[in-house]
């Protein structure tokens, strides 16, 4: 994997890497990618993906108003808050 | 004070007022606190004396309701992905750091309803995602047999503790051998239940359509004994599957009692070995593990063998598909509503960026990235969609090996635990260590590891695998080896 690769790869993840960190992952993932070209063998062309092992699909219940947390106990855990909001970075 | 309780007992001993839980709490939070094996993230001292003592109060007022509890006053040890009211749970990442929940994760709120008392969250890897323990934001835990050696992960904490007796009870979760494989390393027992057994509400999840919470002991009975206790069916976790058997340990206790007077009886039981789970193991591990199969032809069991064709890319598959959905679970730490956050704000999109690429840890970046890459446009078709396809193929060879077989056996781990930083610089080589253990995550079917003797004077582990939803089978099978063993 290019070290341009890595660069873009980590910014669509939104995570930041050192110079150290992309040297290594340079290595390292093209390593594991080519572990992962074994699948390049399987033959599944007539297969169906597993998505749920028991395949529960569609779970419904009814639409009822419950007790939720109270704000401040959602609010607690927020490093940053301003009159009872989350405080995020500015988009613009 | 007894080194070694085991839960079932110990309940028993509680309600008769034989042994005070207080007392038994007080001595392991001194063993806590004088180990050098850090299996603990957070200890909740006083919490725990308190439900302690409570316990001890119903008992000494007679207060039948609370005497009916099935863990009154037994102290249980959480590995902390799992959520607890009021008490950190930080994944063993710098990002969670601090973490506070304002809810008990589903198993959490069983515990307590029946009586336990939770000494603390345990050691793991960063967010699940590891063989060692070695990921942790806090320092690795240390393997009680030899503390040169790593043991084994993720849930290593949980299992080390169980093994030193830093606990009686504990949970662990298990994506891809999370459970068994410290279980293994530790020389305890580990179950992962079937897929859809055990709410997971509460959960941090790393791959959730792999992983489910379980207990890891010191005997199959305290295995069943804690299963019972967690697997209460949740509405909350729409993928848990309703209506199927989720009480294993009467019938189990029962058993276990006439066999102790007249021996264990004859297993009427087919068991297959998959001969591809057995190649490459090391030779110490392979001798343990055949002879372990002797144990349970001399038990009355059928032994045959069988071919798994999937094998070759179920390693593979199963690390595409962890690393994909991985890469989707944790998009939420941004630092905005808990967790990690930079003084200085920039704009949107650098602010999270440069958040995540401090609070996660090397090994979290490389399965988020990984992941990223496996699901991005031009790839999805062959990595994701391959993977899920083979995830299948997997399936169809568990479905036609029970077909001939009611359970399935194989070495746990293909070798004993390692030192400390021999492999965590490589980390492909880590990834096969897991290669027992990962088909079962895929199929989804129960699975326990027993220990069944020493390779070089470390711990073996057997690996027993059962059909979905047919625990009773699966732990029938580990109490009769685990008792014969013992002779």
């Amino acid at each position: 994997m290019r070290k341009e690769e890595i660069e873009h790869l980590s910014w669509l993840a939104r995570i930041e890497l050192t110079e150290e960190e992309k040297e290594k992952f340079e290595k390292q993932l093209g390593s594991i990618l080519e572990f992962f070209s074994v699948l390049d063998d399987a033959d599944v062309e007539d297969v169906e993906p597993t998505h749920h092992v028991i395949g529960i699909t569609n779970v419904f219940r009814d639409d009822e108003v419950e007790e939720s947390l109270p704000q401040e106990a959602v609010l607690r855990n927020a490093p940053k808050r301003e009159d009872g909001y989350f405080k995020g970075p500015r988009i613009l | 004070m007894k080194e070694r309780f085991s839960g079932y007992e110990l309940v028993e001993s509680i309600r008769g007022g034989e042994v005070s839980s207080e007392e038994l709490v007080l001595e392991l939070l001194e063993r806590i606190e004088r180990s050098d094996l850090n299996c603990y993230i957070t200890v909740c001292g006083d919490a725990a004396l308190e439900a302690a003592r409570r316990a001890d109060r119903a008992v000494r007022e007679n207060d039948r309701k609370a005497l009916r509890k099935r863990l009154l006053g037994v102290p249980v040890a959480v590995k902390d992905c799992i959520s607890t009211k009021g008490i950190q749970t930080t994944c063993a990442s710098k990002i969670l750091c601090g973490y506070v929940p304002p809810f008990d994760a589903t198993v959490v709120r069983a515990l307590k309803d029946e009586g336990a008392v939770i000494l603390g969250k345990t050691n793991m890897d960063e967010f699940c995602m590891g063989s060692t323990t070695e990921t942790s934001y806090f320092g690795p835990t240390r393997n009680p047999h030899d503390k040169s050696r790593v043991p084994g992960g993720s849930s290593g904490g949980s299992a080390a503790a169980v093994a030193a007796g830093e606990t009686v009870l504990a949970l662990g979760t298990d994506t891809g051998g999370s459970i068994r494989c410290p279980a293994a390393f530790c020389g305890v027992v580990g179950l992962k239940p079937t897929y859809g057994l055990v709410s997971r509400y509460g959960l941090i999840a790393y791959a959730n359509s792999l992983e489910q919470i379980g207990p890891i002991t010191q005997s199959v009975l305290d295995a069943a004994l804690l299963l019972d206790v967690i697997a209460v069916e949740d509405p909350k976790d729409a993928t848990q599957v309703k209506g199927v058997r989720r009480s294993f340990f009467e019938e189990l206790r029962t058993l276990a009692a006439s066999w102790e007077k007249e021996g264990v009886a004859k297993l009427k039981l087919r068991v297959g070995v998959p001969r591809e789970f057995v190649e490459g193991v090391d030779t110490g591990v392979e001798k343990a593990f055949w002879a372990a199969v002797e144990r349970l032809k001399e038990l009355g069991a059928d032994v045959g063998e069988i071919s798994f064709r999937s094998m070759r890319f179920a390693l593979a598959a199963y690390y595409v598909i962890a690393m994909s959905e991985a890469s989707s679970n944790l998009a939420r730490y941004d630092g905005l509503r808990y967790g990690l956050r930079l003084e200085k704000d920039e704009d949107w999109h650098t602010t999270f960026s440069k958040i995540r690429g401090k609070g996660f840890g090397e090994e979290v970046k490389r399965r988020i990235i990984l992941g990223t890459f496996a699901l991005s446009a031009g790839y999805y078709g062959r990595y994701y969609l391959k993977a899920l396809k083979v995830r299948t193929l997997v399936r169809h060879d568990f479905d036609e090996a029970f077909k001939r077989f009611d359970v399935l056996a194989t070495p746990t781990m293909p070798f004993v635990a390692f030192k400390l930083g021999e492999r965590i610089k490589d980390p492909l080589s880590l990834y096969l260590a897991d290669v027992n253990t990962v088909p079962i995550n895929l199929a989804g079917v129960p699975s326990i590891s027993v220990p069944c003797g020493l390779s070089d004077g470390l711990p073996v582990g057997l690996q027993l695998i059962g059909r979905h939803f047919d625990e009773a089978t699966l732990l029938k099978a580990a109490l009769a080896f685990e008792m014969a063993w013992k002779d």
